[in-house]
Order: C-alpha cells, then sequence, then structure tokens
C-alpha cells in the first residue's frame, strides 16, 4: 500500500517546515538583537525634537540695575501642506508685506518642505501679533512660535554689550549646539559669554506618522527637556557713570575707560560716537547695520578697546617710575629745559616754563626735555652696556604696566598697543645703527608706541594701587546665585617698588593741585592725574587725560582721550572730572563745566 | 457506522487551542495596529478591530457547525464543492470588484466575499478525494496530469484575477503530492530551478551560460564516452542554459515593472527606499525596532502611525514583532510551527487516504501562507499579498481557514469510527 510506503516521507515535510521556522527565528534574531540600525530608523521616522528656546541671561549693572531684558516676539510659522483656502490678502495686510513677497515666501516655504514648518515672517511686534493672533484661525497652516529679542533700558552700553545674530552655517557645523535659524551672541560681552547667557534649549519630543502629521507627545512628555533660562551678568559697570560718560562724550570722537583700581573691574566703558543698541536687534538689525557701517563717524568701532594712539605725556609717568626704579632718577634730579631738549640737530619741543624742574614738577608741569634726558638716561647709563640692552631692560618695565599685549580678559576683539620689540628697531635701523637720539620721540609718549584707552586707565589703575594692577574685566558675577567671576583675581606685579610709585602718585597730585590740570581741582577732593597730547599726523592732536581718586585709597582710576581737542587740559581733564566727581560724590559741583562739555562739538573739527 | 457521542467527542484540543490562540493574538494585533483612539473599544464595529471580533465569532459559530457534520458528506460531496468554487471564481472575473489592483471580489451588499480563499478547501478536497481513490497511483502519468489540472485549473483562474499571490499558494500542493509518492526528484529539481531562476536574476546570463559550459567540459572529462552520456550531457546543458536564456526573457519581457522591481529589491538588486523597497524596508524597521522584547502594547509606533502598509492584513506580523520583539515573534513562530507538526502527525494517524491526503492538504496551505507572508515581513520572500492565517484582518480568509482547519478536526475526530 502506497501508504505504508511513503509515510516516513512525514518526516522530510515537518523537517522542511521546521527549517523554515528555524531561519526565521535566526532572521528575526538578526534584524532585532543583532543590528540595531533598525531601532535607530524607527526613532528618526516617528520623533521629532521640537527645539524649546530658552530666554537669554539678563545682564546687570554693579549695583544690580537691570541693563539687558527680552522682550517676547513671534515668528509666524508655516505649514505649507496645511495651508489652503486662506484670504491671502489679509494675511498680506496684517503682517505688512505685499503679495509678491507673499507668493515668493509660500514657494521657498514649499521648497523646504511641505510637511515640515519654517519661518513665514520673522519677528512679528507685539502689536502686530495682537491683531495677527486674533485672526489666526482663519489661516490653517499659519502658526505662531515665540522667541525672545533683546531689549535695552537704556541705550547705552552699546559697544560693550554687543549684539546678537543668527548663527552662521559654519558655526553650526563645527559645534552641535547651534542649529539654523538660532541665534549667537556676535560681538561684546553678548559673545564671550555666550555659553552663560545663551541657557539651555530644551526640547519637546513629539510623533508624528507616516505624513508628518503631529501625534502627541512621545511618552507622555516623559523625556522632554525644559528650556533653562540663560543665567544672568552682573557685570561690573556702573549704568549711571556709563550714562553719563555717555552724554559728556556726545558729539566727540574718543573714549572713557573707568576703573575701579583695587579688582579691575571696569565702571563704565565708553566708545564715541555710539549708536543705540536697540537698532541692532530685530527685523531692522540688517539694514541699521548697514547704515552705521556706512557711517563715516565709525559708530561701530569700539574706540576704547581697540583705537591705539601714542599715549602721549601719559607716558612720562612710565619712565620716572622706571627711572627711579633703575636708580639714575631721584626726586631731586633737576633737569635744564630751553623750549625743549636739543641736540645736534634734534629737537624735541617743550612749552614756556620756568626751568630747571625737579622730578615732581616735571611730571605737574609736564616738561618734555625732562623725560628726554631720564629716557636717555635710561638707554644710555653704566648699568647698561648699550642702547640696545637699555631699551631691552625698558622695555620689560613697560611690558609690566600692561603695554604691548592684550589684556587676556572677557571682553573679545580688545587690541593690544605697540611697544616695539628691539628688533622691530633693528630692522627699521639696522643692527646697532640705533640708539637713544633714534627713538627720542618715545621719552614723550610719541613715535612708534601705542596703547588703547583701557591700557592707560590701567596705567592709571596700577599707579592708584602703587604697583600692580588686576586685569581689566568686564563681568563681576555670573548667575542669580552670583558666583563671582574668579578668573581675573590675579594681581600683576610691576618690577617697580611702592615707595617710587609714592614719588609719582605725588606728582600727578601736583599736576591738579598746581600743574597742567589745575582749573579742575576740586576742593573736596585729592584727585591725581596727567594730562597727555597725542599727535596725530592726519589733524589736530588727541586730548588725554588720565586720572585717579581719592589720592589715597583710590576708588576709581580713568582715561580719558578727545579725538582731535588739542591739549589734554581742554577737553579730556575736565571730562575725566567730571566723571570722577559724578562717581565719587554722585552730585557735579560745577554744572558750568559739565555744561560746556555737553554741548561741545568736536565731531566736525579736524 | 455512526455514534451518538456528541459533536466535540474525540477532537483534537490541541489543534483548537492552537486556533484559538492565534485568532486571539491576531485580534489584540489589528487592534493594536489600527487603533484609534477616539474609537478604544475592541467592540467598537466602526473599526477593523470591531469587525475581526465579528469575524471571529462567526468563525467559531462556522467551526461549531462543521463539527456537528457527518464527516462522510465532505468525501461525497467534494467535487461538487470544487464545481462550484470553480463556477465562483469564474464568476469573480465577469462580476468581480477590483481591490487593490486584484479582480478577485465579489460584492455581496456589504460584504465581500473573495472566493479564491475558499477555493483552497476545494481544491484540497478534490485533490484528497482524487488520489484517495483505490486505483489511483502517484506513479501514473495519468495521475499526475489530472492532479496537475485540479490544482492548475483554478490557480490559473485566480491568476487572471491578477491576484499571483494567491495563485501561489497552490504550489503548496508538491508536498501532498510528495507524500502522497511523487518523486523526491521534483522536488529537489524544484528547489534547483528557484535557485538557477534567482541566480539567473543576479548575475548576468552570458557568464552564467559559459559557466555552465565550463561545468560540461569538466564532466565531459570525466565520463566514459559512450554515446548515449555525451548526448545526454548536451541535452542537459541545452536545457539549463535554455532555461536561463528564458528566464532572463521572461523576466525583463513578459513580468511587469512593479513585478520586476519588487524582485529585484528582494535579491538586492535594487534599493528603492522610497519606492517599491519602501514596504519591506518600513517593515523590517518596525520588526528590527522590537528588540528583545518589544516596545509595549499599543506602543509601536511604525505601525500605529501608518509607517507600515496594510498593517492589519498582510503585514499584521511587524506589529507583532514591534511591540513583543524577539520573544512575541518566536512564539507566534513556534506556535505555526507547532500547529504544522500537530497536523501532520494528525494526518498521518487517519486510516482513510482522504482524511491523511486532506490533512496533508490543510498543513501544506497554511505553511505556504507562513513561509510567504511572514518571509514578506521579514525581507526574505517578495512581497506577494497574501494573509497570513488566523491572524490577518479579513472575513473572508478568517472563514475559509477556519473552514479549512475544522473539517480535518472532524474528520480527525472521526477517525476511530471508520472501520
Amino acid at each position: 500500500m502506497a501508504q505504508a510506503v511513503y509515510s516516513e516521507r512525514k518526516f522530510v515535510v515537518i523537517s522542511i517546515f521546521i527549517v523554515a521556522g528555524f531561519l526565521f527565528i535566526l532572521r528575526l534574531f538578526y534584524i532585532q538583537i543583532i543590528d540595531d540600525s533598525y531601532l535607530l530608523s524607527s526613532n528618526s521616522n516617528v520623533r521629532r525634537h521640537i527645539p524649546q528656546y530658552p530666554a537669554r541671561g539678563l545682564i546687570y549693572d554693579r549695583n544690580g540695575k537691570l541693563m539687558v531684558y527680552n522682550e517676547a516676539t513671534y515668528d509666524l510659522m508655516i505649514t505649507p501642506r496645511l495651508v489652503k483656502n486662506i484670504d491671502t490678502l489679509e494675511l498680506c495686510r496684517l503682517i505688512g508685506i505685499d503679495l509678491i513677497t507673499f507668493r515668493d515666501r509660500i514657494l521657498k516655504a514649499k521648497e523646504y518642505s511641505t510637511y515640515r514648518s519654517s519661518v513665514f515672517e520673522k519677528q512679528i511686534s507685539k502689536e502686530a501679533y495682537g491683531y495677527l493672533e486674533e485672526k489666526l484661525y482663519k489661516y490653517p497652516g499659519f502658526y505662531v512660535q515665540p522667541r525672545t529679542l533683546r531689549k535695552y533700558v537704556k541705550p547705552s552700553a552699546a559697544h560693550t554689550m554687543g549684539y546678537i545674530g543668527e548663527v552662521s552655517p559654519l558655526t553650526c557645523e563645527n559645534n552641535a549646539y547651534y542649529k539654523s535659524g538660532d541665534y549667537i551672541g556676535i560681538s561684546g560681552i553678548e559673545k564671550s559669554y555666550e555659553t552663560e547667557l545663551r541657557g539651555i534649549k530644551g526640547a519637546r519630543i513629539i510623533m508624528v506618522d507616516v505624513f508628518n502629521r503631529e501625534k502627541g507627545s512621545f511618552r507622555n512628555g516623559k523625556y522632554d527637556t525644559v528650556a533653562v533660562m540663560g543665567q544672568s551678568l552682573y557685570t561690573t559697570l556702573d549704568a549711571d557713570l556709563q550714562e553719563y560718560g555717555e552724554m559728556l562724550m556726545k558729539n566727540k570722537r574718543g573714549s572713557i575707560v573707568a576703573i575701579e583700581p583695587a579688582t579691575g573691574e571696569i565702571l563704565s566703558l565708553v566708545s564715541c560716537p555710539t549708536y543705540d543698541p536697540n537698532l541692532l536687534v530685530g527685523r531692522m538689525r540688517a539694514h541699521n547695520y548697514g547704515e552705521l557701517l556706512k557711517d563715516s563717524l565709525k559708530p561701530l568701532f569700539n574706540r576704547a578697546q581697540m583705537a591705539q594712539y601714542p599715549p602721549g605725556s601719559t607716558f612720562k609717568l612710565v619712565h620716572a617710575l622706571i627711572g627711579l626704579e633703575e636708580g639714575v632718577l631721584f626726586p631731586s634730579t633737576r633737569y635744564g629745559c630751553s623750549m625743549g631738549y636739543s641736540f645736534g640737530s634734534i629737537h624735541v619741543g617743550c612749552h614756556n616754563h620756568p626751568a630747571p624742574v625737579d622730578l615732581l614738577q616735571s611730571i605737574a608741569i609736564s616738561c618734555n626735555s625732562y623725560y628726554c634726558n631720564v629716557f636717555r638716561t635710561l638707554l644710555d647709563n653704566n648699568s647698561v652696556s648699550n642702547t640696545s640692552s637699555g631699551y631691552q631692560k625698558w622695555r620689560d618695565y613697560a611690558l609690566g604696566f600692561g603695554f604691548g599685549s592684550k589684556f587676556s580678559t572677557d571682553l573679545p576683539n580688545i587690541l593690544g598697543g605697540f611697544i616695539p620689540k628691539n628688533e622691530y628697531f633693528d630692522k627699521y635701523f639696522g643692527k646697532n645703527r640705533w640708539k637713544f637720539l633714534t627713538i627720542i620721540s618715545l621719552s614723550i609718549g610719541q613715535g612708534e608706541i601705542l596703547a588703547t584707552p583701557l591700557q592707560l586707565a590701567n596705567l592709571s589703575a596700577t599707579i592708584a594701587n602703587r604697583g600692580y594692577y588686576v586685569t581689566p574685566h568686564i563681568v563681576k558675577y555670573v548667575g542669580d546665585s552670583k558666583k563671582a567671576e574668579t578668573r581675573f583675581s590675579q594681581v600683576h606685579k610691576t618690577k617697580i617698588s611702592k615707595q617710587n610709585f609714592e614719588i609719582v602718585v605725588e606728582g600727578m597730585y601736583q599736576v591738579v593741585e598746581a600743574g597742567t590740570a589745575r582749573a579742575y581741582k576740586m576742593d573736596s577732593l585729592h584727585v591725581c592725574g596727567k594730562t597727555g597730547t597725542a599727535q596725530n599726523p592726519h589733524g589736530k592732536d588727541h586730548s588725554i587725560f588720565i586720572a585717579f581718586a581719592p589720592k589715597d585709597n583710590p576708588k576709581i582710576a580713568i582715561s580719558v582721550i578727545v579725538e582731535n581737542a588739542g591739549f589734554g587740559a581742554t577737553w579730556a581733564a575736565p571730562i575725566a572730572m567730571l566723571m570722577i566727581e559724578k562717581y565719587l560724590l554722585k552730585r557735579i559741583n560745577r554744572p558750568d563745566v559739565q555744561e560746556r562739555m555737553i554741548t561741545g562739538s568736536l565731531i566736525h573739527e579736524n | 457506522m455512526r455514534t451518538e457521542k456528541g459533536i466535540f467527542y474525540n477532537i483534537d484540543w490541541g489543534l483548537v487551542l492552537i486556533y484559538f490562540l492565534l485568532v486571539s493574538i491576531g485580534l489584540i494585533n489589528i487592534y493594536a495596529a489600527v487603533y484609534n483612539e477616539e474609537h478604544g473599544s475592541i467592540l467598537d464595529f466602526s473599526q477593523r478591530y470591531g469587525k475581526q471580533v465579528i469575524w471571529i465569532s462567526s468563525s467559531f459559530t462556522l467551526a461549531i457547525f462543521i463539527l456537528m457534520i457527518d464527516p462522510k458528506l465532505f468525501s461525497a460531496f467534494s467535487f461538487v464543492f470544487y464545481g462550484a468554487s470553480m463556477l465562483l471564481l469564474i464568476a469573480v472575473l465577469l462580476i468581480g470588484k477590483t481591490v487593490s489592483g486584484s479582480k478577485s471580489w465579489i460584492d455581496l451588499g456589504g460584504f465581500d466575499l473573495q472566493p479564491s480563499e475558499f477555493a483552497k478547501i476545494a481544491v484540497n478536497l478534490a485533490v484528497a478525494k482524487y488520489l484517495s481513490a483505490l486505483n489511483i497511483r502517484m506513479e501514473d502519468m495519468r495521475t499526475k496530469i489530472t492532479t496537475m489540472a485540479i490544482i492548475g485549473f483554478p490557480a490559473l483562474l485566480i491568476l487572471l484575477q491578477d491576484d499571483t499571490g494567491s495563485a501561489l499558494v497552490f504550489s503548496a500542493f508538491i508536498f501532498v503530492l510528495y507524500r502522497e509518492g511523487l518523486s523526491g526528484n521534483i522536488l529537489i529539481i524544484l528547489a534547483l530551478i528557484i535557485v538557477l531562476f534567482v541566480v539567473t536574476l543576479m548575475v548576468n546570463k552570458f557568464v552564467i551560460v559559459g559557466l555552465l559550459f565550463i561545468a560540461a567540459l569538466f564532466w565531459f572529462t570525466m565520463i566514459k564516452k559512450n554515446r548515449k552520456d555525451i548526448i545526454t550531457l548536451i541535452g542537459l546543458f541545452m536545457l539549463v542554459a535554455g532555461f536561463v536564456m528564458a528566464v532572463d526573457y521572461v523576466f525583463n519581457n513578459v513580468l511587469e515593472a512593479h513585478q520586476q522591481e519588487r524582485i529585484n529589491v528582494l535579491i538586492g538588486k535594487e534599493v528603492d527606499l522610497k519606492g517599491a523597497g519602501y514596504n519591506v524596508n518600513q517593515s523590517k524597521i518596525a520588526i528590527g525596532s522590537g528588540r528583545f522584547i518589544g516596545k509595549g502594547f499599543l506602543h509601536g509606533t511604525q505601525t500605529k502611525f501608518n509607517f507600515v502598509p496594510e498593517q492589519s492584513t498582510d503585514f499584521i506580523f511587524c506589529t507583532v514583532g514591534e511591540e513583543y520583539g524577539f520573544v512575541g515573534s518566536v512564539i507566534v513562530i513556534g506556535l505555526f510551527i507547532g500547529l504544522f507538526y500537530r497536523l501532520l502527525n494528525a494526518a498521518e494517524r487517519q486510516r482513510s487516504a482522504f482524511a491523511r491526503i486532506y490533512g496533508y492538504g490543510v498543513a501544506s496551505i497554511l505553511f505556504i501562507h507562513f513561509v510567504i507572508n511572514i518571509g514578506m515581513t521579514l525581507g526574505l520572500a517578495p512581497v506577494i499579498g497574501i494573509p497570513l492565517p488566523f491572524f490577518s484582518y479579513g472575513g473572508s480568509s478568517l472563514w475559509a481557514f477556519t473552514i479549512l482547519l475544522f473539517i480535518f478536526v472532524k474528520m480527525d475526530a472521526y477517525r476511530l469510527q471508520l472501520l
């Protein structure tokens, strides 16, 4: 019987069936256990991370006064697939665009994706949003996404604060935190404190179906992250002083830098002409930026930390200190002056004053020939073998004041001025082909040397501290827990003793009491200062003044530079005095001087 | 000889239990696949799961009804069923309704009947009836041809409906015929043909013919060079080379574009994740992302959010893979293999050839569905739209599979009453 013959074939059939099942299990083992790419694909199919933008950190002044905050703004978003039967004209009118723009944007959005949303109109104002919101139900496919914009309480400290803008594609590529369309600090402390200010972006994870339709949150929001607001910054600025400085510098070119000597905290950082920081915010930013860039007065240029001037007579203080320390100069050292210093055909002029003068008098009346002599003795004296090594020694001292290199601080875009190296002169004049007379201009702070207003203020602070400085910086605390910025607490000592500083301090005191700045002497305050006049090959000299006060236990050190304003005493000194008054006394005793400074316009003189 | 022992007397409860488990697990997965929060009740009849509940309860009714029938009737009316079924298949071609490319449905007023599902039962009965006749021997050429005709005719009609998948199911009978005495060489040759077919599609036909020629030369040096062997060798070479050329021709000139694409995707010649390869890729993502224990009931995102097409019918296994992972998948595969194993054992214990052949038919038909369907979801078989037995959503197929199975359950229960 057939049945009997073939019954063992059951095993063949059963084997085939079992092998098939076994193969399936192997395959399942491979795709479910070994290969994890399917899980990733599944997640990317279904999950969408919707970024939640945190508000940027607030910025306060040193006294806790709010300077920068955020204002809500709204981006109108579009999801092209959902747009149907809308009143195009009315929408155009509501957001203030024309029909052609409208069509272009629809096309652009569709090009990006018909399912995903993209920005249709950026940064709609609160007012416009009010109207739009009521009518939004009539526009399927459009929705509004809140963002925040920077807002400034007072239109001051624009350069220091800096501005934010959309992140560049390059940054996006190199930094995983940023996605196209995000904002990032571009200049000022918005840039240097970007990571603290930006906060932490959150993400809402939603699930979408195959048509990209939202299907609710992923696991009821269990894995969503909340946006964490950026940390507040407490700057070292005194908002009132900053504003006052900007007022004084109105219609002038130049800068004011005020520092608290003991801490290196920058009290005010004025660069004029300046601009209203509110201009570089929002929809008009690109346009306004273009306008500011075109402005012949260069309002975007941060003079306080980027302009480099010959320090002029203020640098005599440095020579005096080095001379004292090197033992080539004593308070009693007297040099004559006959309207300047002459050697052969070389002549350095000076103004008319009684001669000879000792050290204190030389500072008070700012005698040029005195410092030609001082500088000569520094370069050519018995303790140094030749001019080059004398210069080398002098330069090392100068660098100790923070000249010739950038401060490593929390202000971005600063420059370091210039104190030439020996090699510079070697190259320029030839090795051993230069001596004191070749570089005599350095004696009076002219010639090759350059310094920024920030460095000059730091010089003032260094003298106020009698021998050291703390790197000037702009942020006091980060975050509301007031975590102090300790990066800048280190003390930088000069190589000059305290006693020698006391001598120079006395000289600076005489500048105000009886010297070049005596016109602005105050009875209630002991101010030490030094005038300077930086020669300017392009026009009228720059007026420079550095000062600190009170003489004992100084609370403020300042540098003021007014471009093309002539002698240091005419503009820079009174402005510095007013700043000191404002800061220390909180009132102005000489409203006439204040009035003259505010109304004085030097912007068209050149 | 009839006894009055009740309809559940001596039935194989193991088979019934596996059937019940598969149907229930299927329902849970259909529920998860098309879950709609607004209609969360499994008894919401506007949703597929609600409807499936109706199909399942009516299937249970049908099963009980079949258990009440005298099993002699199945044998007696086999050819009648077969004839009626063929008429229905012809009727479909005339008055049928086209659903997703196949004209295989008859609209019965709110309920679509798919005659091809029922044709499987009829053919199985007819084959069993024919082969179990006393004077039939599988070895006879006449028997082979008649059997081929019984199976081939409905397959041809279904092909005409553009339902390649259902037609392919009839190849299941190869196992039945093998058991009944068809030469084992035919199984091997069939397997070789499939291998050659795939290789032909993957490699240039001239390369294959060249390789075959080299093989033939090599063989030629090995054999005794008598005339008969040489002729056999040349004949064999011509046959195989001809097959290769024919496959190439058929593939490029006869198959339709979408069929070519599906096959190309399967053999890895074409990677088109957005087009022809989309279904399988999404299906693999669904199953693969289930990992070891799955994402959990109703947490399968691939299926719930429609990334996987046909997730309640042909791709229902994706839901198992995604929500219950490797563990769940192995359990389902195990249940199927257990079903087949039990069915074959039960078939083998039959006293009547009719019941045995029918039982083999049931196991083979279910197996072919299982292999093609799960193979497709795992990217191992081409995308052929046939349901996973007892699992996939659909009234016709569930009814048909239930009837197919329970006829055998009844025969099996009755086996001891045969002399």
